[in-house]
């Protein structure tokens, strides 16, 4: 039972960021983040090009740069510790980033500065990879099927698109931040940032299409603060 | 060694041929209106080239066996000069060549007109494809019959606006189809623009005999017409970067009936 | 080392041609295996680049690399600097009854400048991201755009255009050199009626090259102005590459492809006029019988040489310029198989009648012939723009372009090799070597390239680091037979490389004349002395094609500068 319970943490910690020592104590901010406005259609993807791809798909694959939920909750807003946070240990474990199906998994990936980020290819066809970094150093490589995973981590905090120029569809985001707090909200919207120590904080909530919001929060000791935000959406 | 050099000039000559006459590798059927011309223009070009290939290697075969020295012993034979010396090559070369260039010329001229050099037929249906690094896609005008105004700025993988439309401001924009299969119906004609988004890329369908370059900031126009229903593989012939061998899209040639289903259909593009 | 002996710098040359092509033939040794079998690792090419094959299967974007340096190299540094400005430096003068060439200076500081222009391509293997990829015609906006359009399109693409930049310089300087030399210090006697044929080749190519060069030259300043100047010569306006916008405007992507197939195709008859001439002098001397028509065979070699500048449109027939100069272009290409045809058949009239010996430079002269034919034969159909709308950008290219200009150039290198290497050190290559490299090769090149014609017939795209697709899949196991014999015929050139090392080491010492040739660097000792000729010129009183004649002492030849 431990030994999963171990396992559970570290599965998650591996996802979301923060290594597990972070939550053992400490305040929590959690929320939801939902939109006003009209966001746009989801719109299906044509993968007809890479009919590998296509094969991996029972149904038609849609577009991630909006994806939205019942009470207009937004999916893959990353809500974060923009200030306050300043010093805390950095995290060592390794990110993964996958493409499978001609897909990025996650679709945003978020990793703090220096952290190791790994990338796979799952697919068997090849994708090249290519962050659209401004600030970091732009890279552009191919990962052919079967390849080892490509190593790699940033220097620099910095929102970049990812994108596969073999597969135009292929679209993803490596987040990049000093913080080891943060949080991804799934389908309903909701959001947690854990193991605060006591302080002021900066949250912030991005969205690659919806812009990004910022509210302070201040922690007392092991309190849970709720923050929600609201986005603006437009239809194109 | 000369007659080593004899036998193996002629079998190189006669199984190469061999495998041309055969057609072990050969085109894919021919499914375009124009595609029947290029094909009995490359099948005469091929008889005639044929023809002067073996004669050639024969000729060069049969002579380094005959004027050759064998065993290692100097040959003795009197010397002889060809006979009529250069005048017979000369004579032979300019009018054999000179005829079959002026033939191929003429005819092939037209063949190449046919498809480069006249307008589309009257009511072709109209298709715009963009090629970027490392796809294709097709855009119909949609149910009002225009195409919307493509604005460069706009253009985003990432927003699956390939095409780089405003639909926030054009009208005309939002009900465009935008496909990555390019979907044509049977014998009628259709208009293709070509835009490159980034490098050059080229259009190429096998089976259709039909291929030309995009260009970055040239709008290229190509028509041609399908035949035969099926499925056939568009592919780039233009090195275009790291994805090239992988960049495609695939023609689906459909009954006019069965056309007309898809498009309608088609979802708008936004 | 830095010598202004026109000799010394020949071999230089020659030797820059030996590395350069055993480096391109590893390159396409790697390509071949790849397109064999793209799945298999490639033992060590894991740690010699990790970044371009991690773990040994090679990434597309490295195949691409390989691809663009394997032409590249080949074109530039081995079918260029061997059989013109390798032999041609060190055989010209000496065939004039010079000492040294017009301008020693110069001509030294080509050679370097060569060396120089190598070094920069090679170094793109190891600066950057990556080696450039865009192929060896470099076409822009891909070439132009930087590193937006994907990996080699940084440090790797301007290297590229810095060294093909260069090498236009040492070309310059060599063509001019050439011509002069040929025009003013011919000896007394040596009209340029009585010059060999081999002569005539150099420096009817040298004309070909002073014109080629001098617009390639500038039009990779502009594209190197276009890569870090921020320039917009062959960069149009509204491209968007990777989502990004690009800032540039109003260039035309159609220029360069005018510019560098204006040099590109008379390029083509820089590489191989020299096979012509070396074939032209080495057929006679085997066959002991005069060339026939040596006065139709210069005129051709003028007439190629005129019709070279007019015919490279025919490289852009789908390129999207004006479909009626498609049908312009295609005339002259057509029409230039004449003056080829011609010369095809002078050689194969040479051999009418004769009294033909087989050694190693005789065999690859006839091969130059047979080799020749097959790929001036395929021109047919790309000359022709309704042929080529099926085969261009397939592999039917390819096979053509090899077997007219890389085999058959190869064929006369070889040839000229065999040939005059007794003259050029002294020494006597290894005959029975010298035939084993003949046959493998001459069957080998057969096996790789006239199977590229069927996969071209079959629709098979050139430029492909894979076939992944269900159409070219089937066509797999005949790349895979082409794969196998492609590593085999490269093998078979180690055979050569041998023979090369081993007879300048210890080869039986060659006479003045081991071919009873009649041109005068055969008048002289082998190698010759630092002045050519050891202080007296030689009087010409021959033309260069005097056999089956009575001869001195009962020879059925009779040298250039010695009397009837």
């Amino acid at each position: 039972m431990i030994a999963r319970f171990t396992s559970v943490v570290a599965l998650v910690a591996m996802v979301s960021g923060p290594a597990p020592g972070h939550r053992a104590a400490g305040g929590t901010i959690s929320g939801k983040v939902t939109y006003t406005g009209t966001p746009p259609k989801a719109r299906p993807i044509d993968m007809s090009k890479e009919p590998s791809c296509v094969a991996q798909h029972a149904t038609p694959v849609t577009t991630q740069d909006a994806v939205t939920g019942a009470g207009n909750s937004v999916d893959y807003v990353v809500v974060y510790i923009s200030a306050g946070d300043e010093g805390a240990a950095a995290a060592t474990d390794t990110v993964r980033y996958e493409q499978k199906g001609c897909q990025y998994i996650p679709h945003v990936a978020v990793m703090q500065v220096h952290q190791p980020l790994a990338v796979l290819n799952d697919d068997p066809t090849s994708h090249n990879i290519h962050p659209l970094a401004k600030v970091n150093a732009e890279w552009n490589k191919s990962q052919p099927k079967g390849a080892p995973p490509i190593h790699t981590a940033w220097d620099q905090p910095e929102f970049i698109a990812v994108k596969c120029n073999v597969h135009p569809w292929m679209h993803g985001y490596f987040v990049v931040l000093k913080t080891p707090h943060s949080s991804i909200t799934d389908s309903t919207g909701a959001f947690k940032l854990e193991g605060l120590p006591a302080g002021k904080y900066t949250v912030t909530a991005w969205h690659e299409r919806f812009g990004t919001q910022s509210q302070e929060v201040t922690i007392a000791g092991s309190e849970t603060k709720t923050a929600n935000f609201v986005l603006t959406a437009r239809p194109y | 060694m000369g007659r080593l050099f004899a036998v193996v000039v002629t079998a190189i000559a006669l199984v190469s041929v061999t495998l041309f006459a055969l057609h072990t590798w050969w085109l894919p059927p021919d499914i375009s209106t124009h595609g029947g011309r290029i094909d009995s223009q490359l099948n005469e070009t091929m008889i005639v080239a044929g023809i002067l290939f073996v004669a050639a290697q024969l000729a060069l075969g049969v002579f380094v066996w005959r004027f050759g020295e064998r065993g290692g012993t100097r040959a003795t034979w009197p010397v002889r000069i060809f006979p009529g010396g250069a005048t017979p090559m000369v004579v032979i070369a300019t009018v054999l060549v000179g005829i079959e260039i002026l033939v191929l010329t003429l005819v092939g001229s037209k063949v190449w007109a046919s498809v480069y050099q006249s307008p589309p037929p009257p009511g072709a249906l109209q298709i715009d494809v963009l090629a970027e690094q490392f796809a294709f896609y097709f855009r119909y005008a949609g149910a009002d019959g225009k195409f919307g105004v493509i604005h460069p700025e706009k253009m985003s993988d990432a927003d699956q606006n390939f095409f780089g439309l405003d639909p926030a401001t054009d009208t005309t924009a939002r009900d465009d189809i935008v496909v990555a299969t390019l979907v044509v119906p049977a014998n009628q004609p259709v208009a293709l623009r070509l835009h490159a988004k980034d490098v050059n890329h080229s259009f190429y369908v096998r089976e259709a005999r039909i291929q030309q370059d995009f260009v970055p900031g040239m709008v290229i126009p190509l028509h041609f017409t399908a035949t035969t229903p099926g499925r056939y593989e568009l592919v780039c012939t233009q090195l275009c970067g790291l994805g090239h061998y992988n960049m495609r899209a695939y023609v689906e040639v459909k009954s006019p009936a069965e056309f007309g289903q898809w498009l309608k259909a088609q979802q708008p593009a936004f | 080392m830095f010598s202004v002996d026109h000799k010394v710098i020949g071999r230089q040359y020659l030797d820059l041609a030996l590395v350069a092509v055993f480096t391109g033939m590893v390159l396409s040794w790697l390509m071949r295996f790849h397109l064999g079998w793209p799945d298999t690792p490639i033992p060590g090419l894991g740690k010699i680049a990790p970044g371009g094959a991690a773990g040994g299967v090679m990434t597309p974007e490295y195949y691409l690399a390989l691809m663009t340096m394997h032409g590249t190299i080949m074109v530039f540094f081995v079918l260029t600097t061997a059989p013109f400005a390798g032999f041609g430096n060190f055989l010209l003068p000496i065939q004039v009854g010079a000492e040294d060439m017009a301008f020693p200076r110069i001509n030294m500081m080509s050679f370097w400048v060569t060396l120089v222009a190598f070094l920069v391509l090679v170094a793109a293997f190891f600066v950057g991201d990556q080696p450039p990829l865009s192929g060896w015609t470099a076409y822009a906006p891909l070439s132009a755009v930087g590193k937006d359009a994907g990996p080699g399109q940084g440090w790797g693409q301007t290297l590229w255009a810095i060294s093909i930049g260069i090498f236009c310089i040492a070309q310059l300087l060599g063509s001019l050199n050439f011509i002069a030399t040929t025009l003013d210090l011919r000896t007394r006697g040596m009209s340029l009626a009585r010059m060999p044929m081999a002569t005539w080749a150099w420096f009817i190519t040298a004309v070909i090259a002073l014109v080629a060069f001098a617009v390639l030259m500038p039009a990779c300043i502009l594209l190197i102005l276009d890569r870090v100047a921020g320039t917009s010569f062959f960069i149009p306006g509204g491209l968007v590459i990777s989502d990004q916008l690009q800032p540039h405007t109003g260039g035309s992507p159609l220029l360069w492809q005018h510019l560098f197939w204006f040099f590109g195709h008379p390029e083509v008859y820089v590489a191989i006029l020299p096979g012509f001439g070396i074939v032209s002098q080495i057929l006679p001397v085997f066959a002991r019988k005069p060339l026939l028509g040596p006065k139709v065979f210069i005129a051709c070699l003028a007439a190629i040489a005129f019709l070279s500048y007019t015919v490279w449109g025919h490289h852009m027939f789908l390129s999207g310029m004006n479909p009626f100069s498609a049908t312009l272009f295609s005339v002259p290409t057509l029409v230039i198989t004449i003056p080829a045809a011609i010369v095809t058949l002078l050689w194969i009239g040479t051999i009418y009648g004769a009294r033909l010996r087989f050694t190693s430079a005789s065999l690859f002269a006839l091969g130059f012939v047979s080799v020749f034919v097959s790929g001036g034969i395929s021109g047919f159909f790309l000359a022709q723009p309704s042929t080529d709308i099926y085969l261009h950008g397939t592999y039917f290219v390819v096979a053509h372009f090899h077997f007219v200009m890389g085999v058959a150039a190869m064929f006369g290198i070889f040839a000229g090799t065999y040939f005059w290497f007794p003259k050029m050190f002294g020494r006597m290559m290894s005959e029975t070597l010298g035939k084993w490299h003949f046959w493998l090769t001459f069957i080998g090149v057969y096996c790789i390239f006239m199977p590229m014609h069927y996969l071209g017939l079959a629709g098979n795209v050139r430029r492909y680091s894979a076939f992944t697709d269900d159409y070219l899949q089937p066509l797999i196991p005949l790349h895979r037979f082409i794969t196998i014999a492609a590593l085999v015929t490269g093998a078979a050139q180690l055979i050569f490389l041998y023979n090369l090392i081993r007879s300048r080491l210890r080869g039986p010492q060659a006479p003045d004349n081991p071919w009873e040739a009649t041109t005068l660097e055969w008048s002289t000792s082998s190698p010759p002395p630092h002045d050519n000729f050891g202080g007296r010129r030689p009087v010409v009183t021959q033309g260069p094609n005097e056999y089956a004649v009575a001869g001195p002492g009962g020879r059925d030849y009779i040298m250039q500068a010695e009397s009837r």
